[in-house]
């Protein structure tokens, strides 16, 4: 069993978990995720790593309550545990010193951003950091981030806190103070991850993002996690989960997302149902 | 009446109609007396002939005669001695290619059910069993083993029967790799699995689940931190799709996701397990083989009203076990023969609407010996469809071998193995079943594992 050591509320519905998990804690670098199961009847969950240590042998990730298995997982507290913990999955962030780099973190994808922030600063790179949410009270992370990055730029949608705009918004004000960018990585919802793929496409800017698919195993046995990249079929678990967003087909991405559609509203209801009758 | 007059006893099965609505194991298994009575037809040959179509040369006259003679119990020490898993290879071994195609019996009539009297013997000894583990000098060695499939489950039993300290490294959360994820419930229990895996555990086995060799660690790290030896076992687990428009489609699963949804993450349960698994009205299964029949079989089950089998040749080349083609027609599964399939269609949200496929009829011999396929031209028709379940083949997992440097491997990507020890191109690293041989069989995978248990001890016994 793998035992939550540490529990943090971020913002409402979004969960940062610290949990033993030594031999993945030994290995894992920027870049990679897990796949975690609750319980018995659980779904595999994947889930990107967030930080790691080493000496105490944790991995720390950050959920967010979208769906049936993520509202069970942010619901748990220090001293559960999780039944599995695979890892670490997918291949690495290519971490080398580039010159000035530009991280960019939507919603919940400032979590995975965090490490490869890190990671390119620590290899010497300019890290510009671009922190994207709805509004103030749901933005994550600054401070941890502020703390791998040399500039934060933060961009929110109601303005309420730095530009007000979306993620592409903070991009060009970057862009605009005449910095030399030599890459970018971008992790969040799809459809940011396509809106800023868009907007350095005309500008010739090596861009990465982080494919989030419907995952089973995550070891490259089932395809389910196929997406679409240069019009070859990748399975994002083994092949990724970073791609050059240049190259990925993200409407179709979006499309398999909704595979389940029907059926997690299912899973859902029965929860909320679960709940109001007080028992679980 | 004369042993070969009495006519080969059917296996009783679940009535068709109900089964193809639940999960419950088929074939419900010989009664003593059935058993007995059958076992009675071997003509217990001096030079039994059934034994040169078994893989692993099972004692297939003894145990027959065991249970003749009513020894339930020793017909199935008897069976162990040949074969570490009799009570899944009665079940799922291709017998009418394999021992039974060589009875004597089979050549004027039928052969002796020798698959069926395997299961029932060897469920006889798995009910009565009491551990009565013989205890072996510990050799002082350790030995991992990568992949709890047949072949690394083989592997571990006869290593710690020889005294060697056994840890399995298995990257998904339970043991039993194919009979596990692949092979449905309805043909293959769990529990069967589960208490052969119980059994190794009890021998002393230790098996780690949810580490993934390769990125966890490596056979090299393996190898550096105390293991003498390690074995490769890892199976053909890589999913081939057929590379035709439309293949990413909502819809559109490989049999290796149809299957671990439904048979590993139990989504037959949804919602009370939590991993969902989609079929509609209609469903297109592509192939002919186990795969394809098992996961028509399951889509059957979970509530599909036509369910069609798409194979481009004829039904004397479909691949699959006869038992389970007899069981699919039963059921009702609809066989579209001499059809291939070119495209698949969707609507503008990215759900499968159709296949459309071309009628092929078969030409000259080809390569195989098999008469080819041949296209007619402008055959391409259209069938609605739901969902599409692509079952033509799975190939290598290169996780670990891509991570092992030193690792011969051939051109398909099958690590290359020594026939006699089974070791690799690396010194004190084994391999087998399908990562060598490519996708076949338990029998062979579990005949591997044996043989590379013999190759290790062999080895270990040299340093
Ligand atoms: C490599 C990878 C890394 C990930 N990292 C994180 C992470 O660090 N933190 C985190 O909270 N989530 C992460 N996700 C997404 C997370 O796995 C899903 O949110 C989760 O599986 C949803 O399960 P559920 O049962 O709660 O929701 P469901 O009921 O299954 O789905 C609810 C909603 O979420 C969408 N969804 C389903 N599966 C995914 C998915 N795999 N990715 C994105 N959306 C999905 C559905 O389209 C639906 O709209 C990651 C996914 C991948 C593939
Ligand atoms: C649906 C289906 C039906 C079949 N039906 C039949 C049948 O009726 N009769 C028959 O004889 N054969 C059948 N087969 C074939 C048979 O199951 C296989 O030939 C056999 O299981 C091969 O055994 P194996 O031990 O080599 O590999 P597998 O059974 O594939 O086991 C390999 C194990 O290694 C694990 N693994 C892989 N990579 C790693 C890694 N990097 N680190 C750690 N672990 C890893 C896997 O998770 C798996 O558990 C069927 C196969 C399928 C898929
Ligand atoms: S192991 Fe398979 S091939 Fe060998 S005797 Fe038993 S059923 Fe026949
Ligand atoms: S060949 Fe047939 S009849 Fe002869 S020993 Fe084998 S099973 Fe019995
Ligand atoms: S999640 Fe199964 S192949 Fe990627």
């Amino acid at each position: 069993m793998y035992r939550i050591v540490k529990k943090r509320l971020l913002a409402q519905g979004i969960a940062l978990l610290e949990v033993e998990a030594a031999a993945v804690a030994a290995k894992v670098e920027p870049g990679q995720f897990v796949i975690v199961r609750v319980d018995e009847v659980g779904e595999r969950i994947p889930l990107t790593v967030m930080d790691y240590n080493r000496e105490k042998g944790t991995i720390t990730i950050v959920v967010q309550d979208v769906g049936y298995s993520s509202a069970i997982i942010t619901t748990m507290n220090e001293g559960d545990a999780f039944q599995d913990f695979v890892g670490p999955l997918g291949v690495a962030s290519e971490i080398e010193n580039y010159g000035t780099v530009v991280c960019i973190g939507g919603g919940l994808g400032i979590a995975p951003i965090h490490p490869i922030a890190r990671g390119l600063k620590a290899a010497g790179n300019h890290v510009i950091s671009v922190l994207g949410s709805r509004s103030a009270d749901l933005l994550i992370l600054e401070e941890e981030m502020r703390a791998v990055s040399n500039e934060v730029v933060i961009a929110t949608n109601d303005g309420s806190a730095g530009v007000k705009g979306f993620v592409t918004d903070g991009l060009a004000k970057v862009l605009s103070e005449g910095h030399k960018i030599a890459a970018i990585w971008a992790i969040g919802p799809m459809v940011m991850m396509k809106a800023v793929v868009e907007y350095t496409r005309p500008l010739g800017i090596k861009t990465i993002v982080s494919m989030n698919p419907i995952m089973v195993d995550g070891t490259g046995m089932c395809g389910a996690c196929r997406i679409s990249v240069g019009n070859e079929t990748k399975f994002a678990c083994v092949d990724g989960p970073e791609f050059d967003g240049h190259l990925v087909d993200f409407d179709l991405a979006m499309k398999r997302l909704a595979f389940y559609k029907d059926e997690e509203n299912r899973a859902k209801a029965r929860l909320e149902c679960h709940h109001e009758g007080g028992h679980h | 009446m004369a042993a070969n007059k009495i006519p080969r006893h059917e296996m009783p099965c679940q009535d068709s109609k109900a089964r193809a609505h639940n999960f419950e194991e088929v074939a419900l298994g010989y009664t003593k007396e059935m058993a007995v009575e059958e076992a009675q037809r071997c003509l217990q040959c001096k030079k039994p002939l059934c034994r040169t179509g078994c893989p692993v040369e099972v004692l297939i006259p003894d145990f027959i005669k065991q249970i003749a003679e009513e020894n339930f119990e020793e017909a199935s020490k008897v069976l162990k001695i040949k074969n570490s898993l009799p009570a899944i290879c009665g079940r799922v071994c291709p017998q009418e290619s394999q021992c039974e195609s060589k009875c004597i019996l089979g050549i004027k009539g039928e052969p002796v059910a020798i698959g069926r009297l395997e299961r029932f013997a060897a469920d006889y000894g798995m009910k009565s069993k009491k551990a009565e583990m013989e205890k072996t000098e510990p050799s002082g060695k350790r030995v991992a083993i990568i992949g709890a499939g047949p072949a690394g489950l083989a592997c571990a039993g006869d290593l710690a029967k020889a005294g060697h300290a056994v840890t399995i490294f298995e990257a998904l959360h339970v043991a039993g790799g194919v009979l596990m994820y692949g092979i449905p419930q309805f043909r293959l229990p769990k529990d069967i699995v589960q208490t052969e895996i119980d059994t190794l555990k009890q021998m002393g086995v230790e098996i780690l689940t949810n580490q993934v060799v390769g990125k966890v660690t490596s056979v090299d790290e393996l190898m550096a931190n105390g293991y003498d030896a390690v074995f490769i076992g890892t199976g053909a687990g890589l999913p081939y799709f057929m590379n035709i428009p439309g293949e990413n489609l909502n819809g559109v699963y490989s049999a290796n996701e149809f299957l671990t949804r439904t048979n590993l993450m139990k989504g037959y349960k949804f919602p009370d397990y939590a991993t969902p698994v989609k079929v509609g009205k209609n469903v297109a299964v592509l192939g002919a083989g186990n795969v394809a029949m098992d996961s028509a079989r399951t889509a059957l089950r979970l509530g599909a009203e036509n369910v069609y089998i798409i194979y481009r040749r004829s039904r004397d080349e479909m691949p699959a076990r006869k038992e389970e083609l007899e069981h699919a027609e039963e059921e009702g599964i609809q066989f579209r023969l001499l059809t291939n399939p070119v495209s698949i269609e969707g609507d503008e949200r990215g759900w499968v609407k159709s296949l459309t496929c071309l009628r092929y009829e078969l030409g000259e011999p080809d390569a195989s010996g098999r008469r080819a396929p041949v296209p007619i031209a402008g055959s391409e028709f259209e069938i609605e469809m739901d969902t599409v379940v692509v079952a033509i083949g799975q190939g290598p997992n290169p996780l670990v071998t891509t991570s092992t440097p030193g690792l011969e491997l051939n051109k398909r990507g099958n690590i290359v193995a020594d026939p006699e020890t089974l070791m690799t191109s690396k010194s004190g690293v084994f391999a087998g079943g399908d990562i060598v041989t490519g996708a076949a069989t338990v029998i062979l995978a579990m005949g591997a594992g044996k043989k590379a248990a013999a190759g290790i001890d062999a080895y270990l016994k040299t340093k």
